[in-house]
């Protein structure tokens, strides 16, 4: 199950967090939700629930400022989270034409998991390398100077790899560990 | 004697990290240099970057190495060690090393330089010193002359006197006071902070310290981009190293003086680079502006008198505290003091972060530093202060960088973004990108800019597609003077900048599109027209198989031609024949 939405969601993993001193408190909501993220790899219903009953905020207040910023996904990504630059030094450089080149090696578009599990790619603001533009970032690693076949390699490339060491990971959650190659 | 290797952001993308690991690794017990990490120099077009520093005594010449590959590595320390080596092959050119001569580094005085991981190298540089002096020999009211003399203003965009607004929150009645940091860059292009944090962020907290002491604050906080995430590691180690030497806690130098400063990383909204918005976001709200005045210097965070300055109007006061307000005064223009960092990007031949004094003209930035237009082609516009500034044509190059200058052609000075295009960028579809970005960003609570810029957006998308209508360049100067009035924050104020700079000098791009379904810059997919010359075409039939839509027809070793109707215009075969013409 590379989406991880057949696990069970362990409202127990937050909780430390939150039962920091200071930290249960309205002012800190964002600091709440990204650690939330940070843990389950996207925000699900059931935790959204959680911290409205553990803070008393209420459930449409939080789903307001879920909804605000783009940092918070309200769905499971693949094992490989990519951000494709879309900042005015890429677009120049022809963004438009890598994100083409993403769409036909994955299969799906923007912020859906492709079929293989291993891929989700976002549209993001400036990723601030706009001397490498146009640029991805796969996990921590940032690949410049990009083409479409460049692109579709090194997509594939990520691939062979995983699925060659498959099964060694089976938590099925954001590209934070496996993405360094 | 050290080798530095430049670990920003850009660096690290380039591959620094590697190289630094391999010269770290490659080191014996018999050297006598060490490997540091710096931050960003600037010249990102040549990263990853190595420099061996000679001993000062001795010789003070610093050798630099670019585009090192890990491979390279080996042969630097053969270099350092005095052997044969084959590092003169990444030696810097000499024509690089002059883009630094043309620039006045002021925020960025320590970026490349020191490690940025190390207090003890900021304050072998001065560091801390200009601190030390406000808290022990100088009043608050004494600091806020001493700026107001310098002229610093706001280097996030809206050129505001700094001495203004921190006159204004030492003045508002209230214990209980704040600094706030605004690192929250978002503008597609620019990355002036970034660089600046991940390189020198000691000079950034002092900043803040002494601007704590001139208001009379017990509290900071820097809003930082979560996107950023090396610039928040980076931050939390100098707070660690600021705490451990006293210089954040309680009763600082003796004195009846206690401040301390947290990091609050932001979650991904352009429009909290709005002063009010910002505040929002850190009570942990929806970012969405409010009605100024009151002012944040008289209700801020939490409603009391807070401080809010960018990043780099703060990396600038140690300086001017330290050399004094008439040095900064000194440089620039009547009415824009000092300099300012820019991020050049685009088209350009030598891309990075670059600072120069107030009063160059752009010419001097995209040829004198830049190096021009990548590929010789012809420089036809830059673009200045993101989706709230505007496009200023090439024929406006000696337009002095100057606040008033500035905005007089329409643009901003902006944050210090600095988009450079080329003739095969189209003026149309930039102002497109920018709406497209000011749509998605607005938070939606003004109907103008909301409802507004969608509809402008909606315009463009059919003038690229084709199917312009007459009479669309007037309706879309309407709407944009409209949304300015109508919108409550600069962002809606602002959104309309990109598309009535490029109508006001690009009109004829417009009406090409408009009237005669044509774009110049070859950009826009849909007006284009894909022809096979039948004279060069050897009829190899590869761009009829790769052809999706199957438009090409022709038979082996015949020529072969396009079927307009059918033609979708992805370019495949253009990419992959030369007998393929666009028009």
């Amino acid at each position: 199950m590379a989406c991880g939405c057949a696990e069970r969601i362990d409202e127990e993993l937050l909780e430390p967090f939150l039962s920091q001193e200071g930290i249960n408190a309205k002012g800190n909501l964002i600091a709440i939700l990204q650690k939330a993220q940070d843990i389950y790899g996207y925000l699900p219903a059931e935790i959204l629930a959680y911290i409205a009953r553990r803070t008393g905020i209420k459930p449409a207040k939080i789903m307001s400022v879920v909804t605000f910023y783009t940092q918070f996904r309200l769905k499971p990504v693949g094992k490989n989270l990519i951000l494709l630059c879309q900042g005015t030094a890429c677009h120049v450089n022809g963004s438009t034409v890598i994100e083409g080149a993403i769409q036909d090696t994955l299969g799906v578009g923007e912020g859906d998991i492709s079929p293989d599990g291993l891929f989700t790619y976002n549209n993001v603001a400036c990723i601030g390398c706009c001397s490498l533009a146009p640029v991805m970032m796969i996990g921590e690693k940032a690949y410049g100077g990009l083409t479409k076949a460049k692109a579709a390699q090194i997509l594939k490339g990520i691939g062979q790899e995983q699925e060659g060491r498959e099964g060694q990971e089976g938590q099925g959650q954001a590209g934070r560990e496996g993405a360094a190659v | 004697m050290r080798i530095t290797v430049g670990k920003g952001s850009c660096g690290i993308a380039a591959g620094a990290s590697e190289v630094f690991d391999r010269l770290e690794g490659g080191l014996l017990a018999s050297d006598s240099f060490s490997v540091t990490a710096t931050g960003c120099i600037g010249t990102c077009y040549l990263e990853p970057i190595v420099n061996v520093e000679a001993d000062v005594e001795a010789d003070t010449k610093v050798h630099t190495f670019v585009r090192v590959t890990p491979a390279a590595a080996a042969e630097i320390l053969k270099f350092a060690r005095n052997l044969p080596s084959d590092a003169g092959k990444y030696a810097i050119a000499p024509e690089d090393l002059d883009v630094l001569g043309g620039q006045q580094r002021i925020a960025l005085r320590n970026c490349g330089v020191i490690n940025p991981e190390s207090i003890d190298e900021y304050m072998a540089r001065q560091g801390y010193e200009a601190y030390q002096t406000c808290v022990q020999a100088r009043t608050p009211e004494e600091v806020i002359e001493e700026i107001k003399i310098s002229g610093l203003s706001g280097r996030g965009g809206a050129g505001f006197p700094t001495w203004f607004k921190w006159n204004a929150a030492r003045g508002a009645p209230g214990e209980e006071k704040y600094i706030i940091c605004n690192a929250d860059e978002g503008d597609p292009g620019a990355f002036m902070d970034r660089a600046l944090i991940e390189g020198d962020p000691h000079a950034v907290l002092e900043g803040m310290m002494i601007a704590a002491y001139a208001i009379g604050a017990r509290e900071g906080m820097i809003y930082v981009r979560a996107e950023y995430p090396l610039a928040i590691i980076r931050l939390g180690k100098a707070l660690e190293q600021a705490r451990e030497k006293g210089l954040l806690g309680e009763g600082i130098m003796g004195r009846d003086f206690s401040f301390d400063i947290r990091i609050k990383a932001g979650a991904g909204a352009f429009v909290c680079g709005e002063e009010t918005a910002l505040i929002a976001s850190l009570e942990g709200e929806r970012g969405m502006p409010r009605i100024r005045p009151p002012f944040p210097a008289q209700s801020g965070y939490r409603r009391k008198p807070s401080n809010i300055n960018n990043v780099e109007t703060y990396a600038n006061i140690p300086w001017i505290i330290r050399s004094g307000g008439a040095a900064f005064a000194a440089m620039g223009t009547e009415n824009s003091k000092g300099a300012k960092v820019f991020a050049l990007a685009g088209k350009i031949a030598k891309g990075g972060l670059v600072e120069v004094a107030m009063g160059k003209t752009i010419n001097d930035v995209v040829y004198g530093v830049g190096g021009g237009i990548t590929g010789g082609k012809a420089f036809k516009a830059v673009q200045m202060g993101g989706p709230s500034g505007g496009c200023i044509p090439a024929s406006l190059g000696d337009t002095m960088i100057d606040y008033r200058t500035l905005a007089a052609t329409g643009a901003i000075m902006g944050s210090g973004g600095m988009v450079v295009m080329d003739e095969s960028t189209c003026m149309v579809d930039i102002a497109r990108f920018f709406l497209d970005f000011t749509c998605k960003e607005s938070c939606g609570k003004c109907t103008h800019c909301r409802v507004g810029n969608r509809r402008m957006l909606e315009i463009l998308d059919r003038i690229c597609d084709g199917h312009g209508q007459e009479g669309d360049v007037d309706l879309l100067y309407n709407l944009a003077v409209q949304i300015k009035d109508g919108s409550l924050c600069a962002l809606g104020q602002t959104a309309p900048n990109p598309v009535l700079t490029t109508i006001r000098y690009f009109r004829h791009e417009y009406e090409d599109h408009i009237l005669h379904k044509k774009c110049t810059a070859h950009h826009c997919k849909q007006l284009l027209t894909y022809t096979i010359d039948d004279k060069q075409c050897i009829g190899c039939t590869m761009c009829a198989l790769e052809c999706a839509a199957n438009a090409i027809e022709g038979r082996f070793r015949q020529a072969h031609a396009i079927d307009q109707e059918k033609c979708d215009k992805c370019g495949v075969c253009a990419e992959m024949c030369h007998a393929v013409s666009v028009e």
